[in-house]
């Protein structure tokens, strides 16, 4: 560790925190309707896209409506990205004549880049026509983040409706959100990561012959366009395999950083949405800095952990940290920071592989998802996330004194409570369901690649990213199997919408209520107890679950290193 | 129910057309225009022929020239058998081997018992990159090959010393980033060097 890497990672919070506020009252004008800078360019287009759908923008929705309108979106998303690929080989732009992807590859891409996970089970560069990449994956890149976002937006005007059944227009909703906020972005991003050295061609490859007279072929194609908003919606999903590690991909230190600040950006803007729509910005801030609690400490084991290096290495004479699986350009310690920076949120993306981290350094990525991705979290999916942890953490407080729990005015009772922990429920019951089925099935475990706990790691890691929509992944793992691609996209779906359901029933219900106003005897969820408190909700309620399961994989790892045993 | 495939349908479409298609193309033309060297993989050309690019690594394993770090990308041989084939940059790939993997610590072993320098050394010398394609060493590798290089090459120790110097690129307002050496574009001013010399 150097004062270097804390400046950095000091750096990046500090830029965050500076865009927080404005990021989340541009949000809030976004989606109250607003007139905003853009509205004279985009609008006549926005109108455009009603009038084509038949939808009237001023007609509100109930939770039931909003939410099928939201599944038959992303239904009719999945079945034309599976049909994109499997014809990607009669369909144009497929200069380096790829052939049909196949059914079981397909339906585990579709499902991954509809849901916001963005799991790889393939090499992009070795597989995806760039029609696949620009109108399949690119097109899912930018509707599962808007997605996210209409969804977290429904339940925050749950909280902030008097007694109403209206949740806003999830139509209106999704094209605001694409128009005003992902693609605008996403053109000033793609055009900057462009500057930085990111590719933006059709061509497919250009062939070098090298100093020693070797032949090099550089794949290329439009990749700055895939990238910006693969950060920004925290998809993740990379052009290449090798993802946001690969020089085409990130190709410098300050692209590195633009790219972990667009993976937050929106997340972390969404809170001071929320507290602006229920009418107290510290409300947001409460929620943004229990997510930096836990931010923090993540960062901080991962980036010891790593900097500290492979004792194994030592031994041969080797001076420095864990550099296996990560670029010179970036080091230790950005390695660190992106790793838990995307898998707090949802993104996924990565610029070292995950696989090669020291046993606890690789536990706080599988932690962070385990949790539900609820630091910051992926765009939407982490505000509604935690605000189901903020439900509980009221509960529970509400028990401990003998009071009806309320948040924001809202009493809580059984149903919102019921709701709230069959979402929770859905994670665990996922993830350590089917890790087990792994474990129980030969066939399932010839994808390991290491042997010992760390090829345990390998199953967890996988079924948690799926579960978890994350997308990231012990990359030594061979998802590419029917058995797996198929599990993988049961589990992704649902991680997606097993959640999505019930928090949207939440929002319904919490709609309906009338505010109460605050006496002496409200809980105040504003203040440092209340994100303590939730804090150890979250630890314990979310975290303790995997405990006996992260005990076989990292830690047992962890204490046959420090005892010497390789595998 | 029906009345929600109208607007599913219609925003498919139309999303995909202007998300799918004309942003990337839009993006993609004013690339070309005002970016025009690194939209096409800021490729680097010697008497017109595309040697490599600068952002992209190089296997180099001739003693005259700076080594890389090693890679773990594959190729297909042509029985279309996964080979090792490192630096391949139609397929980027790590290694992904665990730390308590005996693999892991057998090949690093090995590649340290193949090098002519014995240890302590830097680690990013004898460690996969996450691409495969890490087209930087620190400076610390990069200095601990001159004495090989200045020996094949016959030049002092100094002159190749004072060249690595000069190659290392800095953090990004001295916060940004890690010190690093692209190893390419020093190889390539070592024969510049080279040439110069040869001059009278």
């Amino acid at each position: 560790m150097t004062l270097n890497g804390w400046a950095q990672i000091a750096l990046f919070c500090f830029i965050l925190l500076m865009l927080t506020r404005p990021i989340g009252g541009y949000l809030t004008r976004v989606f109250t309707g607003g007139k905003l800078l853009l509205s004279p360019v985009i609008g006549p287009l926005e109108r455009g896209f009603y009038a084509a759908a038949g939808v009237n923008p001023q007609q509100g929705q109930g939770w039931v409506v909003y939410t099928a309108s939201m599944l038959v979106l992303n239904g009719a998303g999945a079945v034309l990205l599976y049909g994109i690929l499997r014809l990607q080989d009669v369909l144009p732009l497929n200069p380096q004549g790829f052939g049909p992807v196949g059914a079981d590859l397909a339906f585990n891409t579709a499902v991954s880049f509809v849901t916001n996970t963005n799991w790889q089970s393939y090499g992009g560069e070795s597989t995806m026509s760039h029609f696949s990449q620009m109108a399949g994956l690119t097109v899912q890149n930018f509707l599962s983040a808007a997605t996210g976002m209409c969804l977290a937006i429904a339940l925050v005007r749950g909280f902030a409706a008097k007694s109403t059944r209206d949740l806003g227009n999830f139509w209106v909703d999704l094209t605001r959100c694409t128009l005003y906020i992902l693609l605008p972005i996403s053109i000033v991003a793609a055009l900057f990561f462009v500057w930085q050295g990111v590719p933006q061609t059709f061509a497919a490859s250009v062939d070098a012959t090298t100093l020693e007279g070797a032949k090099q072929a550089l794949s290329l194609g439009p990749v700055a366009s895939q990238l910006a908003i693969k950060m920004l919606g925290t998809n993740g999903g990379g052009f290449f395999n090798a993802n946001s590690a690969h020089p085409f991909e990130n190709p410098t230190a300050l692209a590195n950083l633009i790219q972990m600040l667009l993976i937050f950006l929106l997340g972390a803007g969404l809170t001071n949405t929320f507290g602006r729509m229920v009418g107290n910005e510290k409300q947001g801030w409460a929620i943004l800095a229990a997510m930096g609690v836990l931010f923090i400490a993540g960062v901080v084991v991962v980036y010891a952990v790593e900097a500290a290096g492979n004792p194994f290495f030592h031994q041969l004479g080797l001076i420095g940290g864990n550099m296996e699986g990560k670029e010179v350009r970036f080091g230790i310690v950005a390695s660190a920071l992106f790793a838990v920076i995307t898998t707090a949120a949802s993104c996924g993306a990565v610029i070292a592989m995950h696989d090669s981290f020291m046993p606890l350094a690789g536990m706080i990525p599988m932690i962070n998802m385990q949790l539900g991705e609820i630091i910051i979290g992926g765009v939407g999916a982490g505000l509604y996330g935690m605000l189901v942890f903020a439900l509980l953490t009221v509960f529970i407080a509400g028990l401990m004194v003998g009071r009806t729990p309320e948040y924001l005015g809202k009493k809580i009772e059984a149903p919102e409570v019921t709701m709230a922990m069959l979402s929770l429920l859905v994670l665990p019951l996922a993830i350590l369901g089917f890790t087990a089925l792994v474990g129980f099935l030969p066939s399932a475990l010839a994808s390991l690649q290491d042997s010992g706990p760390h090829g345990f790691s390998e199953a967890l890691y996988a079924y948690t990213s799926a579960t978890a929509n994350n997308g990231s992944a012990f990359g030594g793992f061979n998802a590419n199997t029917p058995f797996h691609n198929v599990m993988m996209g049961i589990a992704m779906l649902l991680g997606r919408f097993a959640m999505i359901v019930p928090v949207m029933a939440v929002a319904g219900s919490l709609a309906r209520k009338t505010p109460q106003p605050a006496s002496s005897g409200s809980f105040p969820t504003d203040t440092a107890l209340f994100v303590g408190l939730l804090v150890g909700v979250i630890l314990i309620v979310g975290g303790l679950t995997y405990f006996p399961a992260l005990a076989l994989g990292p830690i047992a790892e962890h204490l046959a290193m420090a005892a010497g045993t390789l595998f | 129910m029906i009345q929600l495939f109208r607007p599913a349908f219609v925003l498919l479409l139309g999303m995909t057309l202007l998300l799918g298609i004309a942003y990337p193309a839009a993006i993609t033309g004013i690339a070309q225009l005002v970016f025009p060297a690194e939209a096409n993989g800021s490729l680097i050309k010697r008497n017109g022929a595309v040697i490599g690019s600068s952002l992209i690594g190089q296997n180099f394993t001739d003693p005259r020239y700076f080594h890389p770090r090693p890679s773990a990308t594959s190729g297909t041989d042509a029985d279309g058998n996964s080979v090792s084939q490192p630096y391949n940059a139609s397929s980027s790939s790590g290694s992904n081997l665990g730390p308590t993997s005996k693999a892991l610590i057998d090949r690093v072993a090995g590649d340290i018992a193949a090098l002519e320098m014995k240890p302590p050394m830097p680690v990013d010398l004898v460690t996969t990159s996450a691409s495969g394609l890490d087209p930087h060493v620190t400076p610390e590798a990069a200095q601990f090959q001159v004495e090989r290089v200045a020996k094949a090459r016959d030049l002092p120790v100094i002159v190749v010393r004072e060249l690595v110097e000069r190659s290392v690129e800095g953090r990004l307002i001295g916060l940004i980033g890690e010190p690093r050496v692209n190893v390419l574009a020093l190889n390539l001013a070592l024969d510049d060097l080279a040439t110069k010399r040869k001059l009278p």
